[in-house]
């Protein structure tokens, strides 16, 4: 890893950490990632025509093992309700803070991850997970950040933050969780 | 007679390593009432086998497994015939038995075996069978689902299933140590094989109409990626990893395409076929809603699939040919998803929703459309169709665990394959 790339990511930390500071609510501990596996990365990449979004992930994830951008994990969530995407007034902070974080640092990447509860067939999750990001998506360029800055995933029910099999752990499903990339 | 619950078919007796996969065992929850009572005479076995195989044990548990069997009880059997000339039909009618299979497993040389048997009618006394097939040790298992096979089709006319398999998803482990494993195991559970590993999501597998491999998506780089991979080599090549979705993979009739579901930058999910040879890629449906969860139907020249469209997600049904319109299938109720069409093509297997439970349920393509809910378990997803279409296989949750079930396509007979370990879910029926 090149001297301008640790730097780059200490910044990224600096900024992640500062930023965590104003979410007032809502901020929960994201899965710990640490053992994941970042294989298949050069298979992604052989895939005809593929995006390189992956091996960009894939590479700056070597250092740490810890994909969060060096922030230990922590994440900023954003709730939703049963089968809506639509963003509630409550996060609104979080948005407009997330928002003038990426703005004022345009170098700052971040992931929308969308997930949905385990209900429903996994399929179709993964569209509704993939609404959601998009909603968290659209909210922050309307605050001016650039779409170059926001990439979305949907993982759908397939990484829940807690299991279980009511409403309690189900409403902490239905998520999008904010992760600063390195 | 009830057999509600009663009856409890252990398969599990293949001696495995302590590898952490998850064994599945067999509970039949509702059989059939009017199951067909049939003898199935524990074989001849050679009396100097290192390990005799236990034959007629395996068909009866497949035949009992399949709802429409009643195997008589071995322990209520006055006498243990091994071939038709030895059997005094009038006795075992009187111990009310329609069918009786009867053989022996012979030793023909070093780890070579043959297995002899014989079906009868015992009313008329008609041989209705008699087959010998020739195995190793390591064979007898699969030869045993044949036996099971070529009864259950000569006396119900239908093609047996007992020897083809099942892939699933097993997770492993609780948060945030998830382990995820794409298993393929013999149709009643048995012999599970990992295929694929991973600490990342893997979802939606499918097997190719050859059965000799499967396609998935697999999160493992944190992005989803759609794999095919050959069983035999354990070779696999990603298909597709494009920005965004790419999910719900599904094979062409002829194996040459698949269809998956893409998305466009704005997050829009979208069906599209992408030809496996050439990586050509069509766009089949542009609805800005979610468009997802395609199957072929039969001839491969329309996908059904589901699409939240009109508000909640229903199934249509789209034309592949440039310009085709979607027409909708499903009208009663708020959420019917991931269509699956029955070997034969005349119903569709799909997700229900009533009153926030999860069911599966049929739509009838020939006659007038009519739907039945099939299962009432609640969080009933995923239906994969056996290739004789008599059955289906489907991922339920029971306990706080995702377990797979089984119901038969009239929905008379329920099953479930409880798993020793984790969850299970996302059952795959392979083709014959």
């Amino acid at each position: 890893m090149s001297m301008k790339r640790i730097m780059a990511i200490a910044c990224l930390m600096a900024g992640a950490a500062l930023f965590s500071g104003c979410a007032k609510k809502a901020t929960t501990v994201e899965p710990p990632t640490a053992g994941t596996q970042v294989s298949g990365t050069a298979s992604t990449a052989g895939a005809g025509g593929a995006s390189t979004s992956g091996s960009a992930y894939g590479a700056g994830a070597s250092g740490s093992g810890d994909y969060n951008g060096g922030a230990n994990g922590v994440g900023t969530v954003i709730y939703f309700d049963f089968d809506k995407s639509d963003i509630k007034t409550e996060y609104q902070d979080i948005v407009s803070a997330t928002a003038r974080n990426l703005t004022s640092h345009p170098n700052l990447k971040l992931r929308l991850e969308g997930n949905t509860d385990e209900r429903g067939t996994r399929e179709y999750n993964i569209g509704l997970g993939e609404r959601r990001a998009q909603a968290v998506k659209r909210a922050l360029m309307l605050e001016g950040v650039a779409e170059s800055q926001l990439t979305t995933v949907s993982f759908g029910a397939e990484r829940p933050a807690k299991e279980g099999d009511d409403e309690s752990a189900w409403a902490q499903n239905r998520r999008v969780s904010l992760v600063y990339l390195p | 007679m009830n057999r509600a619950l009663a009856l409890i078919a252990l398969l599990g007796c293949v001696c495995l390593s302590s590898r952490s996969w998850a064994e599945l065992v067999v509970e039949v929850t509702h059989g059939q009432d009017n199951a067909i009572p049939i003898a199935i005479v524990p074989f001849a076995t050679p009396t100097d086998a290192a390990a005799p195989f236990d034959v007629a044990q395996l068909v009866s548990a497949d035949l009992t497994r399949s709802g429409r069997f009643k195997p008589m009880d071995r322990k209520d059997m006055i006498e243990q015939p091994h071939t038709g000339a030895n059997v005094i039909f009038d006795d075992w009618r009187r111990l009310n038995n329609d069918y009786m299979l009867v053989g022996q497993l012979q030793l023909l040389g070093p780890d070579q075996y043959n297995i002899v048997f014989e079906l009868f009618n015992v009313l008329t006394h008609e041989r209705l069978l008699g087959y010998q097939i020739t195995a190793n040790q390591a064979g007898l298992r699969l030869a045993s689902h044949q036996v099971a096979d070529m009864v259950f089709q000569k006396i119900l006319g239908i093609r047996g299933a007992f020897a083809t398999r099942i892939a699933y998803i097993s997770v492993l482990g609780h948060l945030p140590n998830r382990k995820y494993q794409l298993v393929v195991a013999d149709a009643d559970g048995v012999n599970p094989r990992i295929v694929m590993e991973s600490n990342e999501p893997l979802m939606s597998p499918a097997w190719s109409p050859d059965g000799q491999s499967l396609a998935y998506v697999s999160f493992e780089a944190r992005l989803p990626t759609i794999y095919v991979q050959t069983l035999k080599t354990g070779e696999r090549h990603p298909v597709s990893a494009r920005a965004g979705v790419n999910q719900a993979p599904a094979w062409s009739p002829d194996g040459k395409k698949l269809a998956l579901t893409l998305s466009t930058r704005d997050g829009n999910l979208d069906i599209y076929i992408v030809d496996l040879a050439t990586q050509a890629l069509t766009r089949v449906t542009t609805d800005p809603g979610i468009d997802t969860e395609a199957q072929w139907s039969n001839d491969g020249q329309s996908l059904y699939f589901t699409s939240d469209r009109a508000g909640g997600p229903q199934i249509y049904k789209i034309g592949i040919g440039p310009g085709d319109r979607p027409t909708r299938l499903t009208f009663q109720g708020a959420y019917n998803a991931r269509p699956r069409v029955s070997p034969d093509g005349s119903q569709l297997a799909f997700v229900t929703q009533e009153n926030g439970a999860y069911h599966i349920a049929t739509l009838d393509l020939k006659g007038r459309g009519e739907s039945q809910v099939l299962t009432h378990g609640g969080f009933d997803v995923s239906p994969s169709y056996a290739p004789n279409g008599a059955e289906i296989l489907y991922a339920t949750r029971a306990q706080g665990r995702g377990v797979l079930a089984l119901v038969s396509a009239d929905g008379r007979v329920q099953e479930r394959l409880a798993s020793s370990e984790g969850e299970v879910q996302e059952p795959a029926w392979s083709p014959f």
